[in-house]
């Protein structure tokens, strides 16, 4: 059958994390900009409200199964209530989602329940690169076998809370092939940036440069690996999800500006040129949204073409959140250039999507 | 409810069948129609007929729900996906043959949605007899097209003889000769004409009669020469004094202060709209297949999963066809299985309609230009589908004012506060 329509339990996390994302990520989105961090409190807090423990088995000190369609409409709504905030709060999910995923019966249990019962604990995942073309399925930085262990060498950037990680998957190239790596803090040949990036949006997530220099680490799955097409669609269809989020936003800013501002007499969303702007921001918006939805649930169902999906709703929703950025500061005129309001910070985040991949995973 | 897209086992099935017709009655002669226009294909017209009567769904292609059998489980209803579905479908095929599929058309579906019980039995069993029959809507004129509030044809009461009669010129009528012109091969059909019975009244005198086929004083004077959709007749209908029975007009016969009679007619396009969009993603769908088959035997081969930096510029190109494309789909979907759900989509359906008038223009355009001389040569259909695809953008509502209606839901303005 088709349907569109979250069931009760899901609408009733949506209206959870909304009432989150909007009273509490919102209001704090521009001062944890400016300041470059986010208190730990209002992290806590979105924490608390138990997304990646309903994700976990209860063998692993969760009480649920993973559903790719429920965290995206959480991941949306997360992240309509501020980008930097959302990826904080559900940053664990770096390093827990792909041990779930593709770890083994040991790695599941060493790590899971410990950081599903606990609080918010800085675990991490590694996968971006400094180059133009960064491809997550042709990694520079590179994993030898080396008896029973494997050797990382490489670099990577914009690793979020790095500098405190307790632990965090490092993805490298393995043969030809991308594979993910568990490294300890305490691994001898790891070295973490002192300063945090400096980047165009994003900046209250604190992330960092990650050298690795003959890290001996474990290879996630244990010798026989694991699928990291699952992790990479799961990532895919994550960012898409939260650019659904920063897009709703901006199109919520602008709509209820458009009703505000008087011109000729008129408030300017009555003039066809901004109302049609409006209306075609909601229709990519929408179109985006059921490519992404469907995407995810193919992921849930284990269908074939899952991973073209997830990379079709992620290069769709990159384009369509640019789009509707611009156009939200677009419609807000001089005042949406001014960083006092929100639509600028939103059309920085919305430029970040398709470089930023590996931030968000469901 | 929930989110789930898993193609439901009575459509899937329905495709299959559609896909042989396709293939077979409307693919083999697509060229042969669009060059000869006007042209009827009666083995289409025969066989689609003699299929829907034996499948129970007389009326043409309309919302039917399957019989469960005993014992199944109740299952919601799908009438709306499954027609959607079939129009995408059979516009793959053709679309210009689809727009001549034998049935009440908008005809029968402004009687069902404002007619009275005993109007439908009298104005649309005609459908399941043994020839093909045909009706059509009349609202457009010369000088009203998306501003139906500026429709000038009159109907005066006679109340001597109890009958309307009608004075107006009509354009634009699709399938206005098969529902009107008499063919042997043909039952007799009618169109629903758009007339104000009290032009003081604006819109709230607006109202829709039943012309049965031969009426005296009404005429086809013209069928246009289009650019695509060529199989599918386009009619020019005059009407001078032209008399019709009391009993035909569908709604009050009086004016009270109120808008019903032209929300009928809004009211049919929230349901037509996401099938206006279905039918243009099945040309789109057919250009892009061909696009992707001949891309793959000149060795050209989509590289889906690399970063836009690797991809060329056909792969680009493809790639952003494809979201479009399916995008739009789950949109006209969604429309449609919301009216099957007895949901309010006036929002979605116009959202469909502005999507999939977008795309399927833009990516029949980018198919020909991707293949060149090729794409130009009318050799193949991508010429002719780069045509066809076009008219989705402009009737039953053009892109903008199906963007209008978007922008008065979202905004919460109404008419006078948009305009």
């Amino acid at each position: 059958m088709y349907s569109f329509e979250p069931n009760e339990e899901q609408q009733m996390l949506i209206d959870a994390v909304g009432k989150y994302a909007a009273n509490d990520l919102r209001p704090a989105a521009h001062d944890a900009e400016e300041s470059h961090a986010l208190p730990p409190k209002l992290i806590n807090k979105g924490w608390e409200l138990g997304l990646l423990q309903a994700s976990t088995p209860e063998a692993y000190g969760g009480f649920g199964d993973r559903s790719a369609v429920t965290n995206v409409l959480a991941v949306e709504e997360m992240a309509f209530g501020d980008l930097a905030g959302a990826l904080a709060v559900m940053n664990p999910s770096l390093f827990a989602t792909p041990i779930l995923l593709g770890g083994s019966e040991e790695q599941k249990q060493e790590y899971l329940t410990k950081i599903i019962e606990g609080a918010w604990a800085p675990y991490t995942g590694a996968l971006i690169e400094y180059s133009f073309n960064f491809d997550p399925n042709e990694l520079k930085t590179t994993a030898k076998a080396e008896g029973n262990a494997y050797v990382l060498n490489g670099e990577k950037v914009f690793v979020p809370f790095a500098k405190d990680a307790e632990a965090l998957i490092v993805y490298a190239n393995l043969n030809g092939v991308t594979q993910g790596f568990i490294v300890k803090k305490e691994a001898v040949g790891l070295s973490i940036s002192a300063e945090c990036e400096k980047l165009m949006g994003i900046n209250a997530l604190p992330m960092y440069r990650v050298k690795l220099e003959n890290v001996t680490a474990e290879r996630l799955g244990g010798a026989s690996g694991h699928d990291f097409g699952l992790i990479l669609a799961s990532m895919r269809i994550a960012s898409a999800a939260a650019a659904l989020g920063v897009a709703k936003s901006s199109l919520d800013y602008a709509k209820n500006y458009a009703k505000e501002r008087d011109a000729f007499g008129v408030k300017i969303a009555q003039k066809q040129a901004v109302a049609f702007m409006l209306a075609e921001m909601a229709v990519e918006l929408e179109s985006m949204r059921l490519l992404t939805w469907e995407a995810a649930w193919k992921l849930d169902n284990g269908k074939e073409d899952a991973a073209t999906s997830a990379y079709l709703a992620f290069t769709g929703a990159s384009d369509m959140v640019m789009m509707v950025t611009d156009r939200g500061v677009q419609i807000y005129g001089g005042h949406g250039y001014i960083r006092e309001n929100p639509v600028e910070l939103l059309m920085r985040n919305g430029r970040g999507f398709l470089m930023l991949l590996g931030l968000a995973i469901v | 409810m929930t989110i789930e897209f898993e193609t439901p086992k009575p459509i899937v099935q329905m495709n299959a069948m559609l896909k042989t017709v396709a293939e077979n009655m409307m693919r083999s002669t697509s060229r042969e129609m669009d060059e000869n226009e006007h042209a009827i294909p009666w083995d289409y017209v025969e066989f689609m007929h003699t299929a829907m009567r034996s499948m129970g769904g007389g009326g043409g292609l309309t919302v039917t729900e399957g019989k469960p059998k005993e014992g199944d489980e109740k299952r919601p209803p799908l009438g709306y996906q499954k027609l959607a579905s079939q129009i995408e479908m059979l516009a793959w095929g053709d679309v210009g043959y689809y727009l001549i599929t034998p049935g009440g058309g908008l005809g029968a579906a402004a009687v069902a949605a404002a007619g009275s019980p005993e109007q439908k039995e009298r104005f649309l069993a005609r459908f399941n007899d043994d020839k093909p029959t045909y009706a059509a809507m009349c609202m457009t004129e010369p000088g009203a097209g998306s501003d139906t509030s500026a429709i000038r044809a009159r109907a005066v009461l006679d109340e001597k003889t109890n009958e309307w009669v009608i004075n107006g010129e009509k354009i634009f009528v699709t399938g206005g000769d098969k529902s009107f012109n008499e063919y042997e091969k043909l039952g007799k059909g009618f169109i629903v004409v758009w007339a104000s019975i009290d032009p003081s009244a604006g819109r709230s005198g607006m109202r829709a009669f039943v012309v049965e086929s031969g009426t005296p004083g009404v005429k086809v004077t013209k069928l246009e020469h289009k650019l695509g959709i060529r199989a599918s007749d386009t009619a020019s209908i005059s009407l001078v004094d032209a008399r019709v029975p009391f009993e035909n007009v569908l709604g009050k016969p009086t004016v009270e202060k109120t808008t019903t009679g032209f929300k009928g007619a809004m009211a049919t396009f929230d349901a037509t709209r996401p099938l206006v969009a279905a039918s243009g993603i099945g040309v789109a769908r057919a250009a892009l297949e061909f696009l992707k088959e001949k891309l793959a035997e000149n060795g050209v081969e989509i590289r889906y999963g690399l970063p836009r930096t690797k991809l060329t510029s056909i792969e680009k190109d493809v790639i952003d066809m494809e979201i479009q494309l399916r995008s739009a789909w789950l949109l006209t979907l969604k429309a449609v299985w919301m009216a099957d759900n007895k949901k309010s989509n006036a929002l979605e359906s116009s959202m469909s309609k502005v999507r999939a008038g977008d795309v399927v223009t833009k990516i029949t355009q980018k198919a020909v230009e991707i293949m060149g001389p090729l794409g130009y040569s009318r050799e193949f259909l991508l010429e002719k589908w780069f045509r066809d695809a076009k008219i989705t953008d402009i009737y039953e509502g053009t892109g903008q004012i199906n963007r209008l209606v978007v922008a008065r839901q979202i905004l919460g303005y109404t008419g006078a506060e948009l305009r």
